[in-house]
């Protein structure tokens, strides 16, 4: 498959997350759509990975070209987890106090 | 540093210390004490002067740099002392006859209270520092710092009794006046650095010769100007009759002998930029001549006794610019010397007349003082007759020599110049008779207490008087004595650049020489003859009327730049404050805080502390960024 | 069109479909369930890259742990119905056109990217022995300070939702 396919998968995928940051006033669903745009990233990074690969094979059959790339996804996974475990903490304490998710009630800095 | 004018920073050094001492402790020193430092570090300047006047004497001269003073990118300017001929000179004049007045002023200031009276000397030794200064600095910076010194301390001495707001008025004048010759010589300095990138005298005047005549018409046209604010030229001159408000000897040693020289000092120093701008020439001799006769016919009819010396001094100093105008740069210097020597003693004179009469300056109150002042009255007369120009009193060699190359250059400079050399004659004896011939015309009070001044005063007087008299024996023109003039060939260093540029194809013949001569002096005895015989017996004591009306009042000079500077500037000035400050400037600062306010007032409403409009402006930033890297390179 | 690219499109299609719907959805309890879907959509991308690993973590992690982290969340707080007021209907629409715009312009811009083809459904970088040896060689410091990152994220996430102060 020629990479511009997925380079415009990609970015399909992350323009309706921003887009859906930008639309929607639920904490939960912004939450949401952030990992909808790290995994768009994801797909594009193995593609590339796959791509260098490809072209790196054809002269020298026993290369390891492109597993960075993967291992990259790999820690954005790991740091993705952490962050969905800190951030979905903080939504609980804002529920907690406010009794609401709505991003709107978040508007202190204003002040 | 074996050259014993390595240390010639001692000279300035002394009078530093004693306005350090006098101006920090004037609340707690003594009389007595304050003028035995004063006049001490006088005393040492002078010997230390006389010292290295004798070492210069024998060939010696040196360029002694102290450390750097200003360093920009290639321009240097050291803080540097030039000690050769001429400054040696200057040093000689400045620190004796500045000696002499510190010695009388002790006694003529004894009224005032200690701390008064240490504030004034603070100042005087402040004074001879700067002039010091100003004599001794290697560069046109330096020499700058001392002409500021110089011009402040007028100020300073000027307005030294400060309860009197004419005194004040007048030493604002005078610093104002100064300030605007200071503004030319500022502009003359900015000049030389561009086109020489250095103001050390040696360097601008090594490369003088390869620059273009007009620019150096237009750099000596500006020292020029800074020259007739200091020394009191047409059209600046009118701070110096004013400038008497001051107590006298500060006249005798500001406004006599020293700082008014400051501006023949300067040209003569810079003569190869003057001797390479014919133009200037011209016009420092023409003005020279004009502010020697204007100010002559202004001395005819003051009857106040300084301001009669102001007048004269200020035409003896066109007398000078004279000779430097027409290239006699050693007959300018000379007169310098005498004229410090007799018109100090002028000054010094009247002072002491003044002390006499308690604090009475108009002649017409006086007469008759000849035997109530013997010394001072015998040292007057000497002084006038020096003043006069009559032979063999110094007045006579310095005013002939300069006569006499006025009358190379062209004789009308000479015929315009003896006629004023006349009226010098006639208006100092006009002044003599009136104040010491005659009947007593003041009240029974002030002749119940006349008296001789203390010996503090008359010593200084006597020794002027000897120095007025002698003092012209160092420059015997050529028709008496070949090589008799001493001073011309002292000089010498100074001015050879000059005299090699302008080879004099021939000189005066003797017999035209001694027909000068005998002119000018006929003429100044008729005139001395004239003013004894009418002023003697019958003096003028009415007010003057007609044309003598229109000297009186100075020409009416001072009303018609009141007329044409300052009542249009005061306008003017109204105007901006009204119109220009109110509406104008006002309106636009105002203008600039509203519309910052109002565009505050709207730009407040962007940040209205909602997530997502912040996240929303993020993604049209970011937007913004991308086009402008892929789409505008 | 063989079999690989079939599948892509249709794997395409349904991450989109379902990338959309996450969005679209008033409740957020399906709009999980869609975000579900995009990541089995995704995880089957990485089956036709071959990318096998990959694959497997992204389902464990991803569709795994942290979806049902966030149903979890969303249960707890009993969120499962539509709860979002529409207020401002034009932040809504400048949100829109603000991402269609962002979406225009990197198509613009990359529009011109290579044609360079990826390897499909071979190469053997995407497997498990390759990327441990790889992690374990060059990467194990990163690897090994990810461990402290998820201590710290845990120790964070208790004292934030620790009741009280």
């Amino acid at each position: 498959m020629p990479i511009n396919y997925y380079i415009f998968l990609a970015l399909a995928l992350f323009c309706i997350g921003v887009a859906g940051v930008l639309t929607r006033r639920n904490a939960i669903i912004i939450f949401m759509c952030i990992e909808l745009m790290l995994n768009a990233v994801n797909l594009l990074l193995v593609a590339f990975s796959k791509m260098h690969y490809a072209a790196a094979v054809a002269n020298a059959p026993g290369t390891i070209v492109g597993t960075d790339a993967q291992l990259f996804v790999f820690f954005i996974m790991v740091v993705a987890a952490a962050e969905v475990s800190v951030g979905l903490a903080i939504i609980v304490m804002m529920y907690r106090n406010t009794h609401s998710i709505d991003i709107n009630f978040l508007n202190r800095l204003k002040h | 540093m074996s050259n014993i004018l390595n240390y010639i920073w001692l000279v300035p050094l002394f009078p530093l210390i004693g306005f350090l001492i006098n101006g920090l402790g004037r609340n707690f020193l003594s009389k007595t004490l304050v003028s035995f430092i004063a006049c001490g570090a006088l005393l040492a300047s002078f010997v230390v002067s006389v010292y290295f006047f004798i070492s210069v004497k024998e060939g010696n001269h040196e360029l002694v740099k102290l450390f750097d003073f200003i360093s920009v990118g290639k321009l240097s300017i050291p803080f540097e002392f030039q000690i050769d001929a001429l400054s040696s000179l200057f040093l000689l004049i400045i620190t004796g006859v500045g000696f002499l007045i510190h010695l009388y002023s002790t006694a003529y200031m004894h009224e005032e209270s200690n701390a008064h009276y240490a504030r004034y000397f603070a100042y005087l030794n402040l004074f001879v520092f700067s002039m010091l200064l100003l004599v001794l600095g290697g560069n046109y910076v330096i020499m700058f710092i001392g002409w500021e010194g110089v011009g402040l301390c007028s100020y300073l001495l000027i307005g030294y009794w400060f309860k009197n707001t004419d005194y004040n008025n007048a030493a604002k004048k005078a610093f104002i006046m100064n300030r605007i010759g200071d503004l030319g010589f500022l502009l003359a300095v900015f000049w030389i650095i561009q086109q020489f990138g250095s103001v050390s005298f040696g360097e601008v005047f090594a490369n003088a010769e390869s620059k273009s005549t007009a620019v150096l018409t237009g750099i000596t046209l500006l020292l020029f100007i800074g020259a007739t604010g200091k020394s009191a030229q047409i059209p600046l001159y009118t701070w110096l009759p004013d400038a008497m408000a001051g107590p006298t000897p500060v006249s005798a040693l500001i406004h006599a002998a020293t700082m008014v020289t400051a501006g023949i000092y300067m040209i003569a120093r810079s003569n190869i930029l003057y001797t390479l701008a014919p133009t200037t020439q011209s016009v420092v001799a023409v003005i020279g001549l004009a502010t020697a006769i204007f100010a002559a016919t202004i001395a005819i009819k003051q009857n106040d006794i300084k301001k009669v010396l102001a007048y004269s001094t200020v035409s003896q100093l066109g007398y000078m610019f004279l000779g430097l105008g027409v290239g006699a740069y050693t007959g300018a210097v000379f007169h310098v010397m005498t004229h410090a020597f007799f018109k100090a003693l002028l000054f010094l004179g009247a002072g002491s007349v003044i002390h006499a009469m308690h604090h009475e300056q108009d002649i017409r109150n006086m007469g008759g003082l000849r035997k109530k002042l013997p010394i001072t009255h015998l040292t007057f007369l000497l002084g006038c007759i020096a003043i006069a120009g009559i032979p063999p009193f110094s007045g006579f060699f310095s005013k002939d020599e300069i006569l006499a190359a006025a009358y190379e250059a062209s004789p009308v400079y000479w015929i315009v110049g003896v006629a004023g050399a006349m009226m010098t004659a006639f208006y100092m004896f006009r002044l003599y008779a009136t104040t010491f011939l005659g009947n007593f015309r003041g009240t029974k009070e002030q002749e119940h207490h006349l008296h001789e001044s203390p010996w503090a005063m008359t010593v200084p007087l006597i020794v002027l008087a000897i120095l007025a008299v002698i003092g012209g024996f160092v420059g015997i023109p050529k028709v008496f004595a070949e090589n008799a003039h001493s001073l011309e060939h002292f000089l010498s260093p100074i001015f050879t650049q000059s005299e090699e540029l302008v080879k004099k194809d021939h000189a005066l013949s003797h017999s035209t020489e001694y027909m000068l001569m005998g002119v000018s002096v006929a003429l100044a005895l008729i005139a001395i003859l004239y003013a004894v015989n009418r002023y003697s017996k019958k003096p003028e004591l009415q007010d003057a009327e007609g044309f003598g009306k229109v000297l009186a009042n100075k020409w009416y000079v001072d009303e018609i730049y009141d007329a044409i500077i300052s009542k249009p500037l005061k306008a003017i000035s109204i105007f901006f404050n009204n119109v220009i400050e109110k509406s104008g400037i006002d309106g636009f600062v105002n203008g600039i805080g509203e519309g910052v306010q109002y565009a505050s007032r709207q730009l407040r409403l962007l940040q209205s502390g909602q997530v997502g409009s912040y996240i929303l402006l993020m993604v049209l930033g970011m937007i913004i960024l991308m086009v402008v890297q892929f789409f505008i390179k | 069109m063989n079999v690989t690219e079939i599948l892509f499109w249709i794997l395409s299609a349904l991450a989109i479909a379902s990338a959309l719907m996450v969005v679209l959805s008033k409740n957020p309890v399906h709009s999980v369930l869609w975000l579900i879907m995009v990541f089995f959509a995704i995880s089957g991308h990485y089956i036709l890259l071959n990318a096998q690993f990959l694959f497997i973590v992204n389902l464990i992690v991803y569709a795994g742990a942290i979806m049902v982290l966030f149903l979890f969340v969303i249960m707890l707080m009993n969120l499962n119905t539509d709860t979002e007021p529409q207020k401002n209907k034009w932040l809504k629409v400048a949100g829109v056109v603000a991402g269609g715009c962002l979406m225009l312009v990197f198509v613009a811009a990359l529009k011109s990217s290579g044609t360079q083809q990826v390897q499909m459904g071979e190469g053997n970088i995407g497997l498990i022995e390759n990327l441990g040896k790889a992690l374990f060689n060059e990467y194990v410091l990163p690897f090994e300070i990810s461990s402290v990152l998820f201590l710290s994220a845990m120790v964070g996430a208790v004292v934030i939702g620790k009741k009280g102060d």
